[in-house]
C-alpha cells in the first residue's frame, strides 16, 4: 500500500517536473524569436558603426558611391528601393485588386480553388527564377516592344515626359518594378481575398436588394468596410517588394547613380549588397554595405509593422 | 423608363467594364505563372540529362553536371530544416497551449509575422556578422544557420494556427483523465494536428529551397565535390546565379536545367502541402 503510494508521488513529481521543463522550453523558444530580431538590429548596427562614424548622417544623403576612392552614400540604392517598389505597387494594387475580386464574387465555386492555388503558386517560384526570366525574357521583350513605345507616346508628353526619356535598354527601374509588381500579386491578392471574406453577407443582400451592381457593391460596400485590411495588405506587399533581392538583382543594371527616367538603370539596397557584399574586402567599403543593410531593414520594418498592426485591427473588428 | 435608362445603361456598363477587369486581372496572373513555367521547360528540358546529376559543376567549355550543387542544396536544406523546425514548432506550441494569457505571446505573435516577411538578404547579412566573420571562412553550417533563420517564423505561424483548430473538448477529455499538460500537448494535441504541422514543415523546406540571397554571403558556392560543413558548399540557387550571369553557353544551359529542376520540385511541395492539408482537413472533419 505505502509501496504503492510511495512510486505515485514518485511518478506523479516525474510528471510534474517533465511539465514545468516542457512548459519552460516553448517559453525559451518563443522568446527566442525576440531575441532574434533584437540579435539582427545589434548586429547591424554592430557592422555599420564605421561607415555611419566616418560618414554621419550624410551617408543618407550622399549619391557618391567610390569603392577606389572609399567615400560611400546611400541615397541611389535607397531611392532606387523606394522608386522600384513604388512602380511594383502602381502595377501590382489594381491587378491583384482585380484578381480578389473576381475570385470572391464572380468565379463559379468550382473554379475557386484551382485558380486560387494557380495566383498562389506565383509566390513558390523562387526568386532567382523571375530573375533569370527577367533577364533573358521579359527584358528583351521590353526592350524590342514596351520600351520604344513609352518612350514614343508617353516619353513625348510634358510633365511626365522625362520619366520615359533615355534609349530603350531592357533592364532598368521600369522591369525591375514590373516584374516586383507581379511577384507580389499572389500576396496582396490573397489577403484581399480574406478581407473580403470578412464582410458580413447580410451588407452585400443589402446593397444588392437596393439594386446596387456588382462594382457598386464593392466599391461602396465591400472597400469601405476592409479599407484598413486592404491598405495592410498592400503594405505587406510593398514590404516584400521593398526587400527582394534576386529577381531585382538581375534586371535593375547596377549602376550608383538617380537618373530621372525609369528606363535608366539604377540599383536599390538588396541588389547593391547581392552584387557587391562577397567582393568588399575593405572594412569601411564592407561596413558601408552592412549601413546600406540597416536601412533597408528598419525601412522594412516599420512597413511591416504598420501592414500587421492594420490587420490586427480589422480582425479584432470583425470578431466583435 | 426613358428617364432611367441613361443612367442604367451608364450603371451597366462600369459593372461591366469591372467584371472584364477582374477576369483580365486574373487571367493575366495566370499568364506570367504559364510564362515563366513554359520558358524554363523550353529552355531547361535540353539541359536535364544523367550527367546533371552525376556529374560535378564543370570549368566553362567542358561538359558537367550539377550533382554538387544538388547535394549541397540538399544538405543544407535538411539542417536548416533540422535546427529551425523544433525551434519553431515550440514556440507554435508555447503560442497555442500555454501563452493564452502570457504578456510576451501577442509580442511574439506581432514580431514572428513581421520576420516571416523580413527581407532574406538580411538574414544572410546577419549570419555573416555572427557567423562568418568569427569563423573566418565561409561554411556550408552558416548557410544551414541562414536558412533555419528563415524556417522558425513559417513554422511557428503554422504551428499555432494548426494547434488552435484542435477542438479544446478533446484537451479537456485528456486532462480528466489526469493526463499532465505536457502529455496532452504530444499525445493529443500534436496527434490530432500531425497533418497541419507536417503542412508547415513543409511550406518552410518550400520556401528556403529557392533562398539564393541567404546563401551569398554564408555558403557561398563550391566549384567541388565537398560534403564538409565547415567549408563552403556548392548549392544550386548560387550555382544558377552565377552561371545564369556567365557569358559561357554552357554554363547557362545548366543554369537553366538547374532552374527547371529547382522550380518544379518547389511548386511540387507546394502543391503536396496544400494536398497534405486539406486531407488532414477532411478526415479531422469527418
Amino acid at each position: 500500500m505505502t509501496d504503492l503510494a510511495l512510486t505515485r508521488r514518485l511518478s506523479g513529481e516525474r510528471q510534474h517536473l517533465a511539465d514545468t521543463a516542457f512548459k519552460l522550453a516553448t517559453w525559451f523558444f518563443a522568446c527566442l524569436v525576440l531575441v532574434l530580431l533584437g540579435a539582427v538590429i545589434i548586429t547591424l548596427i554592430d557592422g555599420s558603426l564605421l561607415a555611419l562614424e566616418r560618414f554621419g548622417p550624410g551617408f543618407v544623403f550622399s549619391e557618391d558611391w567610390n569603392p577606389v576612392k572609399e567615400t560611400f552614400g546611400a541615397r541611389a540604392p535607397m531611392v532606387g528601393t523606394l522608386i522600384t517598389s513604388a512602380v511594383a505597387m502602381v502595377f501590382g494594387i489594381p491587378i491583384s485588386f482585380g484578381i480578389a475580386v473576381f475570385l470572391t464574387q464572380l468565379c463559379p465555386v468550382w473554379a475557386r480553388r484551382p485558380l486560387g492555388v494557380g495566383i498562389e503558386l506565383l509566390a513558390g517560384i523562387p526568386s532567382i527564377i523571375y530573375g533569370i526570366w527577367g533577364l533573358f525574357v521579359f527584358a528583351p521583350y521590353m526592350q524590342a516592344y514596351v520600351e520604344p513605345f513609352l518612350i514614343a507616346t508617353l516619353g513625348a508628353l510634358p510633365g511626365i515626359g522625362p520619366l520615359f526619356g533615355g534609349p530603350p535598354l531592357g533592364i532598368g527601374m521600369l522591369t525591375a518594378g514590373i516584374i516586383l509588381g507581379i511577384m507580389v500579386l499572389p500576396f496582396i491578392s490573397s489577403i484581399m481575398r480574406d478581407v473580403f471574406d470578412t464582410v458580413p453577407p447580410m451588407l452585400k443582400e443589402s446593397a444588392y436588394g437596393l439594386g446596387c451592381t456588382t462594382w457598386e457593391v464593392m466599391w461602396n460596400v465591400v472597400l469601405p468596410f476592409t479599407r484598413v485590411g486592404v491598405i495592410g495588405g498592400i503594405m505587406l506587399g510593398l514590404g516584400r517588394a521593398l526587400g527582394e533581392t534576386m529577381a531585382v538583382t538581375f534586371v535593375i543594371g547596377n549602376a550608383h547613380r538617380l537618373s530621372i527616367s525609369l528606363l535608366a538603370p539604377g540599383t536599390t539596397i538588396s541588389a547593391a549588397l547581392a552584387n557587391e557584399f562577397t567582393e568588399a574586402v575593405e572594412d569601411i567599403y564592407q561596413s558601408s554595405l552592412v549601413a546600406l543593410g540597416l536601412i533597408l531593414f528598419v525601412i522594412t520594418l516599420i512597413v511591416l509593422s504598420a501592414a500587421k498592426y492594420m490587420l490586427i485591427r480589422l480582425q479584432s473588428r470583425a470578431g466583435s | 423608363m426613358a428617364v432611367t435608362s441613361a443612367l442604367y445603361r451608364r450603371r451597366r456598363l462600369g459593372n461591366f467594364v469591372l467584371l472584364v477587369f477582374a477576369l483580365g486581372a486574373t487571367l493575366f496572373g495566370l499568364f506570367w505563372l504559364a510564362a515563366i513555367l513554359g520558358t524554363l521547360l523550353i529552355n531547361g528540358i535540353g539541359a536535364i540529362d544523367l550527367a546533371m546529376f552525376t556529374q560535378t559543376t564543370p570549368p566553362p567549355g567542358s561538359a558537367g553536371g550539377l550533382a554538387n550543387a544538388i547535394v549541397g542544396s540538399l544538405i543544407m536544406t535538411a539542417v536548416g530544416v533540422v535546427i529551425g523546425a523544433p525551434i519553431g514548432l515550440l514556440a507554435g506550441t508555447f503560442l497555442a497551449e500555454y501563452g493564452h494569457y502570457s504578456r510576451i505571446s501577442p509580442i511574439v505573435r506581432f514580431i514572428n509575422d513581421v520576420l516571416l516577411s523580413a527581407p532574406s538578404i538580411i538574414v544572410g547579412l546577419f549570419v555573416y556578422q555572427l557567423m562568418v566573420i568569427h569563423m573566418g571562412h565561409f561554411s556550408a553550417i552558416a548557410g544551414a544557420v541562414a536558412l533555419a533563420i528563415l524556417v522558425i517564423p513559417v513554422v511557428v505561424r503554422t504551428t499555432e494556427d494548426m494547434l488552435n483548430l484542435v477542438p479544446n473538448s478533446l484537451r479537456e477529455a485528456a486532462a480528466a483523465l489526469g493526463t499532465p499538460k505536457w502529455k496532452v500537448v504530444v499525445m493529443v494535441s500534436y496527434r490530432a494536428a500531425i497533418q497541419g504541422l507536417m503542412t508547415g514543415v513543409l511550406l518552410a523546406i518550400a520556401r528556403i529551397s529557392g533562398e539564393t540571397a541567404p546563401l551569398l554571403f554564408t555558403a557561398l558556392n563550391n566549384q567541388f565535390w565537398s560534403l564538409n560543413m565547415d567549408a563552403p558548399m556548392a548549392n544550386l540557387p548560387v550555382v544558377i546565379f552565377q552561371f545564369a550571369l556567365s557569358p559561357y553557353a554552357d554554363w547557362q544551359r545548366l543554369a537553366w536545367g538547374g532552374a527547371l529542376l529547382i522550380t518544379f520540385a518547389i511548386l511540387g511541395l507546394n502543391i503536396g502541402a496544400r494536398a497534405l492539408a486539406s486531407w488532414g482537413g477532411t478526415r479531422s472533419g469527418a
